[in-house]
């Protein structure tokens, strides 16, 4: 990104400044990293309920009578199922089949595919896109008409309630989708969401996003619903094992190496990357990422060396306190050899070696 | 908006200073509090160990980041709070009372006087981004 470029604002920032958020760039946005607190907020989330605005997200539209192929010829799961009204999460891969972006695709119509990227890859991968889709469908970069609010937290459905939805949208199963109307505003609303609770993602037009935010914020107020930040979406979304674009997974990583091997589906119609997927499997793997725990007195962050008797063996990718589940975690790619559950590493923090220990993931289960 | 005690000397990394008769008492101020946020974690050296003024002593961490701490003045490690180890929150709670971090024995009296006045301090924190 060119260091002078202003930074974008979403529909709703005057609604983060009027709660009083602190506003720090992200990915070229101008985004609420915190409100009350991230631990406030994180807990918020876990408990009760809490609103995200995360219009920064990228929105893709292809349509066509073929739009659900084309799609699937350019991700690695397998989309060719994927019914009107339902969700799949998957990865985008280069032709080495290094990982260019995590996607959720969404199939809103019989011939309507949306698919969501995250901010920091949405001109990479509009780019992509517009120049490997099969001809025939059509193209659109939605994102800058089109806001993108998520409520979760356990009380996400009887907020909804609430506010009045319809049904099909408090009856929505997890990974479905449906096109309705929230408060007289027009949206795409999906049972999905980056925090490993319950909720909801709210796709609408740009201008209608404060008057749906506020909607939101009044029939949360009896649900103790919290405004939450980019600061507590990254802890709760660590703590749930999900991965962070630019920490965890970027174009030097492939998918098996970052225990996404079950979004590959190499027996499916043929997709970009798959020869190369087909061969890095057949190989077996050098690294994998696993999670972290610190048993000793410290906190692993990004980019952080993993050490194994006195010499570096891997990089931490994220690493920060789960509030939740009380303990200092992260993640990290490691050697296979050293991968296993219970094996005692050393995270160097700041010249120090500190004591970490690999444990299952997620840390955190709803 | 942070608040800043009168009685108080204040450093350019946002560490304030109590004379407390023979030592002076360390900690962080309320904007660095509230630039940090959730503190989780705070790193000091032990008593009896020397400090120089402006240079790092410590590492303070909250969920989000880490930032190094400085020393208002040089001298002598007397006492680290304690405390921290397993209530790093106190110093979101109480910046300025529980939430101490250190004190030193200043081995040069003199070095008190480069610090800013709250007021001085406020004027330096309008000169800050946001």
């Amino acid at each position: 990104m060119a260091v002078n470029e202003p930074l974008r604002e979403t529909p709703l920032i005057e609604e983060h400044r009027a709660l009083g958020a602190r506003l720090v760039p992200f990915a070229g946005w101008r985004m609420p990293v915190q409100y009350a607190g991230i631990k406030q907020e994180h807990a918020a989330v876990r408990n009760q309920a809490g609103l995200f605005d995360v219009s920064h997200m990228g929105e893709l539209f292809i349509e066509g009578a073929e739009a659900l192929q084309a799609v699937d010829a350019l991700i690695t799961n397998d989309a060719s199922e994927l019914d009107v009204g339902r969700a799949m999460y998957t990865v985008c891969c280069n032709d080495e089949g290094f990982i260019l972006d995590d996607l959720i695709v969404y199939r809103v119509g019989a011939e309507r595919v949306m698919v969501v990227c995250n901010a920091s890859n949405r001109d990479k991968i509009a780019a992509h896109f517009q120049s490997r889709l099969q001809p025939g469908v059509r193209f659109e970069d939605a994102s800058d008409r089109m806001a993108l609010l998520a409520v979760q937290g356990p009380r996400a459905e009887a907020i909804l309630k609430g506010l009045g939805a319809p049904g099909a949208v408090t009856s929505l199963e997890s990974f479905r989708v449906v096109e309705t109307e929230l408060d007289g505003v027009g949206a795409i609303v999906a049972r999905t969401g980056y925090t490993g609770e319950d909720g909801f993602e709210m796709f609408c037009a740009s201008d209608q996003a404060a008057a749906l935010w506020r909607a939101i914020m009044r029939a949360g107020e009896a649900h103790g619903l919290a405004p939450v930040g980019l600061g507590a979406r990254d802890t709760l979304r660590l703590e749930a094992r999900l991965m962070l674009y630019g920490n965890d997974i970027d174009e030097t990583t492939h998918p098996f190496e970052a225990g996404l091997g079950w979004v590959v589906k190499l027996d499916g119609a043929p997709f970009v990357g798959r020869d190369a997927l087909a061969t890095l499997k057949k190989a077996g793997l050098d690294r994998r990422l696993v999670g972290l725990e610190m048993t000793g007195r410290g906190i692993a962050r990004h980019g952080y060396p993993i050490v194994a008797d006195g010499r570096v063996v891997g990089t931490v990718t994220s690493g920060s306190p789960g509030p939740t589940v009380g303990r200092n975690i992260g993640l990290g790619y490691v050697p296979k050899g050293l991968s296993r559950v219970g094996t005692t590493l050393g995270i160097e923090i700041r010249g120090k070696v500190v004591d970490a220990v690999v444990v299952r993931t997620p840390f955190y289960k709803r | 908006m942070a608040t800043f005690p009168r009685d108080l000397g204040y450093t350019r990394e946002h560490e304030w200073a109590r004379i407390e008769g023979d030592v002076i008492r360390v900690g962080i101020t309320a904007y660095a509090v509230e630039q940090l946020g959730d503190v989780t974690l705070v790193d000091m050296p032990a008593p009896g160990e020397d400090v120089q003024a402006h240079e790092r002593f410590g590492d303070i961490e909250s969920v989000k980041t880490v930032s190094e701490l400085f020393a208002p003045v040089s001298g002598e490690i007397v006492d680290v709070n304690a405390d921290l180890e397993s209530s790093p929150e106190l110093v979101n709670e109480g910046p300025y009372e529980d939430g101490w971090l250190i004190t030193i024995r200043p081995s040069d009296q003199g070095e008190l006087d480069g610090l800013m006045d709250a007021a001085k301090y406020e004027e330096y924190l309008g000169t800050l981004d946001g």
